[in-house]
């Protein structure tokens, strides 16, 4: 398999509505104001540092698949870095909507705050955490891309991203429960089970587009015996566009709320679904911005949860899984949790023809999908998918046709991309693979 | 010309240990307090093992992967920073004025193998300038005061060479040198060069998150 030579279109202005109406109310003054409420108040020692730090030696462009997928020095992180901040800073915030606007687009679709750059920054400079701030700048001046902005908003309102209503939620645990019945009768979703020894959570997409990961969730749970439960109420959905959008404040509400059900259900861990930036905003960003060091709670992502449960023979395979495949290691849980060894075991232990794509591990390209890029919808999709012919190049080189991916907006980012490139490839999450593969026990089918 | 020479080898000579001392205090003291008042999550996170892990493999030769995807640049970069830190040091002329002031001395590169790493530093900026012109992802980052930190970093070996070599006027030429040591180091604090003291924390902290939060390697 190759990568069909698609030749990079004309890159046509896309006009998102969120931009254009925000950027059409701004004034110098109102810009300049809030930028250095950011400067003084939000942002200190870190920012000056990288920025005095920097050397501007370009040594970062080959870490960013942006860069290598187009090639041209503005696509590179520090490219990037000198277009929105030091611009920002040099002008001490005196830039114009126009500007904004600009800035916004780079820091929300040209960066998938991903952190590749940091491991070839002979500083470690953390260009994400710079996009992110510049994220964060955009949010406050309210120019944002219309589609992220929505689902901050539903997290604001509802608590989860998606416009989930309390009955549909619970409708929808009810309605895989019974699905899920029909393989193993005495199977129950547990609601708000007090003491349970896990919550398990998921993020807001899952009823609404994936409902069947909630019943095979419930299959594993059930099969391997584990005293779980999962919320009737908000505080379900673990995941967090608010944090990709900059918009802190509903980040740590949204949080809080999460930890908080934990607490009340007195379970003693959190277990999350196969979601990448969910994971990073529980264990990495959201609950600092609480306060803690660490989350509260303890919280684990599947992949941790299926490989302990496999280590401990909770759950056994039954028939390994035949067909080829490749592995993609999500950047949140591998740069962000170390988690790449124990996946591996775990397609080991369930796949019989592991063929891993080069680079891996902590060093694997970005889907280009993740930090809130496939969230900014689809005005941005063309751009985000020819944004990462890298990755094309990535997957092809394996020859397989199945790709398994352990992270949601991977899944997204690299459908599209392999139906753009024409890979005749298929995503699948480890649980796809562990439905297909392990045993349930007998004492348990219908 | 005594007058000026006397000049730079007495006060300016100790303005400039002044302003490089005070100046790095200057810069590293209130961003240590600015650190610990608003981001004061960066020090809990900072773990001594994983620091010096993530230190080690970006001070050792092509322990980082990306220093093995650019064996020139590595190489180029390795053997400037050591030729520029070690010549000056251990230059025998230099020795022999710490033993003139303050009866110090210690062990002298012989002054061949001295003024071939003094070639060294200067072909690497050369190499370093050409770099900004010739890579679009690295002209495009650059601006002025990147050359003239580059010229600034040169200029003491170059006039150093030339004094040696006392093929221009000798006296000239050695207060040029002064001069331009004096420049260098005063603007350590003050420029870019400042990445001499801070590369140590960034690295460290980056290593720290890695390491102790994530669990991942950074290199
Ligand atoms: S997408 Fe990733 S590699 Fe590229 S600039 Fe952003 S964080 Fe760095
Ligand atoms: S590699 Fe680091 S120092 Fe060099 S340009 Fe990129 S961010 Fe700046
Ligand atoms: S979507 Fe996946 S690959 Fe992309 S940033 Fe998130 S975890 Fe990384």
């Amino acid at each position: 398999m190759a990568v069909p030579a698609t030749k990079l279109k004309e890159q046509k202005e896309i006009i998102d509505v969120g931009l254009e109406e925000g950027a059409a109310r701004l004034t110098y003054e109102r810009i300049e104001q809030v930028i250095n409420r950011v400067i003084t108040g939000e942002m200190a020692a870190r920012m000056k540092v990288y920025v005095d730090t920097c050397i501007h030696c370009g040594m970062c462009s080959t870490a960013c698949h942006y860069y290598l997928s187009h090639g041209t020095p503005e696509w590179a992180p520090v490219g990037k870095v000198k277009q929105t901040m030091w611009e920002i800073l040099e002008k001490k915030g005196r830039v114009s909507p126009e500007f904004i606007k600009r800035a916004s687009i780079i820091a929300s679709t040209e960066c998938n705050v991903c952190r590749r750059c940091s491991m070839y920054c002979p500083y470690g400079i953390d260009i994400a955490y710079i996009m992110a701030t510049v994220r964060r700048i955009c949010h406050l001046l309210g120019v944002t891309p219309q589609y992220i902005q929505d689902t901050a908003h539903s997290h604001s309102a509802t608590m989860n991203q998606m416009w989930v209503k309390e009955d549909e939620w619970i409708d929808t645990l009810q309605w895989q429960e019974g699905e899920a019945q029909a393989e193993i009768p005495s199977l129950r979703i547990p609601l708000d089970k007090e003491g349970a020894d896990i919550m398990y959570s998921v993020i807001g997409p899952e009823p609404k587009f994936r409902a069947q990961l909630i019943y095979q969730a419930a299959i594993l749970m059930t099969a391997a015996g584990v005293n779980w439960t999962m919320p009737s109420g908000p505080g379900w959905d673990n995941s967090d566009m608010a944090m990709f959008t900059g918009d802190f404040e509903t980040m740590g509400r949204v949080k809080r709320t999460h930890f908080e059900t934990a607490a009340n259900l007195r379970v003693k861990k959190i277990v999350m679904g196969e979601c990448g930036h969910a994971f990073r905003s529980v264990y990495d960003v959201g609950n600092r911005w609480l306060g803690w060091k660490m989350p509260p709670i303890p919280v684990i992502h599947a992949t941790q949860f299926y490989y302990e449960l496999l280590k401990e023979g909770k759950i056994k395979i039954a028939r390994k899984f035949k067909e080829p495949v490749t592995l993609h290691d999500p950047c949140n849980i591998v740069r962000g949790r170390g988690l790449h060894e124990m996946m591996r075991y775990l397609v080991n232990a369930t796949c019989e023809n592991f063929v891993e794509m080069y680079p891996n591990r902590e060093h694997n390209h970005c889907c280009c999908a993740g930090g809130g890029v496939i969230n900014c919808g689809p005005p941005w999709k063309t751009k985000r998918v020819e944004s990462n012919s890298t990755k094309a190049e990535q997957l092809a080189a394996t020859g397989v046709h199945i790709c398994i991916a352990p992270c949601h907006n991977c899944h997204g980012g690299l459908e599209d991309i392999i139906n753009y490139y024409k890979l005749n490839m298929h995503v699948m999450f480890f649980i796809d693979i562990l439905m297909k593969t392990m045993e349930i026990p007998d004492s348990l089918k219908a | 010309m005594q007058g000026i020479y006397e000049f730079v080898r007495g006060p300016l000579l100790w303005l400039t240990f002044i302003v490089f001392i005070g100046g790095s205090l200057y810069k590293l003291i209130p961003m240590y307090y600015l650190l610990k008042k608003k981001e004061a999550f960066v020090l809990s996170y900072m773990s001594l093992k994983y620091s010096l892990r993530s230190i080690l493999h970006w001070i050792i030769p092509f322990a980082s992967a990306n220093m093995r995807q650019r064996p020139i640049m590595t190489v180029m970069s390795f053997v400037f920073h050591i030729c520029l830190l070690v010549t000056p040091i251990l230059l025998l002329s230099h020795i022999v004025l710490w033993d003139e002031s303050w009866n110090l001395s210690w062990w002298a590169l012989p002054d061949w193998i001295a003024d071939i790493m003094t070639l060294v530093v200067i072909g690497a900026c050369v190499f370093f300038a050409f770099r900004r012109q010739i890579l679009p992802e690295v002209k495009y980052v650059t601006s002025a005061a990147d050359y003239v930190i580059l010229a600034v970093t040169a200029a003491p070996f170059i006039t150093g060479f030339l004094a040696y070599h006392q093929w221009i006027e000798y006296r000239t030429m050695l207060i040029l040198h002064i001069l331009s040591g004096e420049i260098m180091l005063m603007a350590i604090p003050f420029t870019r060069l400042v990445h001499m003291f801070y590369f140590w924390f960034t690295r460290a902290y980056t290593g720290s998150e890695f390491g102790g939060v994530r669990h991942a390697r950074d290199w």
